[in-house]
């Protein structure tokens, strides 16, 4: 397969940026996003150009490194993966692809299509820590948890960080990246001391990164590649409500 | 009052005023559509016309009024001020959008619509509430006053717009407003999805009738 590639070069945070053609030749339909970028970068290194910066670590879909605005969709077209899951299968041969970092105040571009996402960071560790000893590994049914809070517990720990919420979202916001922490944690007895302080904190953490409100179209939803439900978001409401009034 | 201050300026606080406020507005749409209804009698607008002279008469009319005014401030402030506010989290914005595949329109355009319905709201009040409270003779009839201005093209089409884009504001706006209380869960979402009909289709479906019939002639 062929493509055209219309990406983001920035040389460094101050500095402008602008997109650049390259042409993708002899791509293979099974060959990952981030596989065919390397592709790019193999002959770019060849003719000593500047490479293509991105970034990525585990390239199997958890550790949330990877995260590119391709074509006008965060993670590309295809719903649930992150960008290293995507095939190129999913593209036409000689369809043009625009690739764009994440764009959002809170996440300023580093270089290339690579964005700074220590703002999600300071977002986690302003939720603070659990008080309660949970000392050595426990007797599995020594806390008893109701399966189906166990369950959606563990679906909003599926959350990886990948800020596609955010980079999709009109207003850039992170209610969803944060709600799930907070919803994980409301779900758990273990989460329940500190759950008035941990929303205030967090919602707090998440205006002053600059990170928008949520106009609630559930864009977020659609392109979260961990599938990471909007009901995260009511329950995180409805515990910063709780912790305001009573 | 600092709590109260701290939360209004959060993002979620806000939300919250914008919804309540909006869930408000939209419970004051059901009565003044019931009281309207009264036009369609057939009594040549007897039964309106005296409903629209007793109506301002009764102090606790007056008093919700007031309140409604400063709801509505609330709640078009707040909202405008989101509105901006969010309009400064991109320095640039992307080169290719998609937002039709992940979106749905009415949540994208609430400002577009409440700007809209603000518009007809302001001509609304002006054409029949400032006129009948603060213009009108002895022999005033609201009924052949609403029967001129309806049978008007302009007016009428006018009237008809604003009230698709009020449907249009309520289709995202009601559930909205219960997701931002922390109330759409999975329970009550098909609940709330169900109740929203009345809301965005039937409510403003109620006050179209009204232009519609006496543009057609009826």
């Amino acid at each position: 397969m062929n493509f055209t590639l219309k990406i983001w070069r920035q040389h460094d945070r101050n500095s402008k940026g602008k997109f650049v053609e390259y042409k993708a030749s002899d791509i293979s339909p099974d060959m990952s996003f981030l596989e065919m970028l390397d592709a790019v970068n193999r002959d770019l290194a060849k003719k000593n150009e500047d490479i293509i910066a991105f970034d990525h670590d585990c390239r199997e879909g958890i550790c949330g490194s990877c995260g590119l605005y391709i074509s006008g969709r965060a993670h590309g077209p295809q719903r649930g993966v992150t960008t290293c899951e995507l095939r190129m299968r999913h593209f036409h041969d000689g369809e043009t692809i625009v690739v764009e970092p994440w764009r959002a105040k809170a996440f300023p571009v580093i270089k290339d299509l690579i964005v700074d996402r220590t703002a999600f960071d300071r977002v986690i560790q302003s939720g603070g820590y659990i008080s309660v000893d949970t000392g050595s590994t426990p007797e599995a049914s020594s806390i008893p948890i109701p399966k189906a809070n166990a369950e959606e517990a563990m679906d909003a720990a599926a959350c990886i960080g990948c800020g596609a919420c955010v980079a999709v979202c009109k207003n850039s916001s992170a209610m969803l990246f944060m709600s799930a922490k907070v919803s994980q944690l409301a779900l758990l007895p273990q989460g329940h001391a500190e759950r008035k302080i941990r929303v205030q904190r967090m919602v707090h953490q998440m205006d002053k990164e600059g990170f928008g409100h949520c106009s609630n179209t559930y864009a977020c939803e659609q392109e979260c590649p961990k599938k990471i439900s909007v009901a995260h978001i009511t329950r995180m409401n409805r515990e910063f409500i709780r912790a305001a009034f009573w | 009052m600092r709590a109260l201050v701290q939360f209004y300026n959060s993002s979620v606080g806000k939300k919250l005023i914008v919804g309540l406020t909006g869930i408000l507005l939209i419970g004051y749409l059901i009565i003044h559509l019931f009281g309207n209804l009264l036009i369609f009698r057939n009594d040549c607008g007897k039964a309106f016309d005296t409903y629209a002279e007793i109506l301002p008469q009764v102090v606790i009319i007056r008093t919700i009024e007031i309140g409604l005014f400063l709801i509505f401030i609330f709640h078009i402030v707040t909202a405008a001020y989101t509105w901006l506010l969010n309009k400064q989290t991109r320095d640039q914005n992307y080169k290719v959008r998609k937002p039709g595949q992940t979106s749905p329109l009415t949540s994208r355009t609430m400002f577009f619509s409440g700007s809209i319905v603000f518009i007809f709201l302001v001509v609304h009040m002006r054409q029949f509430w400032y006129n009948s409270r603060y213009e009108a003779g002895e022999h005033y009839s609201m009924y052949e006053v609403v029967k001129t201005t309806f049978s008007e093209p302009v007016y009428g089409i006018f009237y008809l717009i604003a009230m698709f884009l009020l449907g249009f504001h309520l289709r995202h706006g009601f559930q909205s407003a219960f997701q931002t209380f922390g109330l759409r869960d999975k329970t009550y979402a098909p609940i709330i999805e169900w109740c929203g009909i009345i809301f965005w289709l039937l409510i403003p479906l109620g006050f179209a009738s009204m232009p519609l019939f006496f543009l057609l002639n009826f």
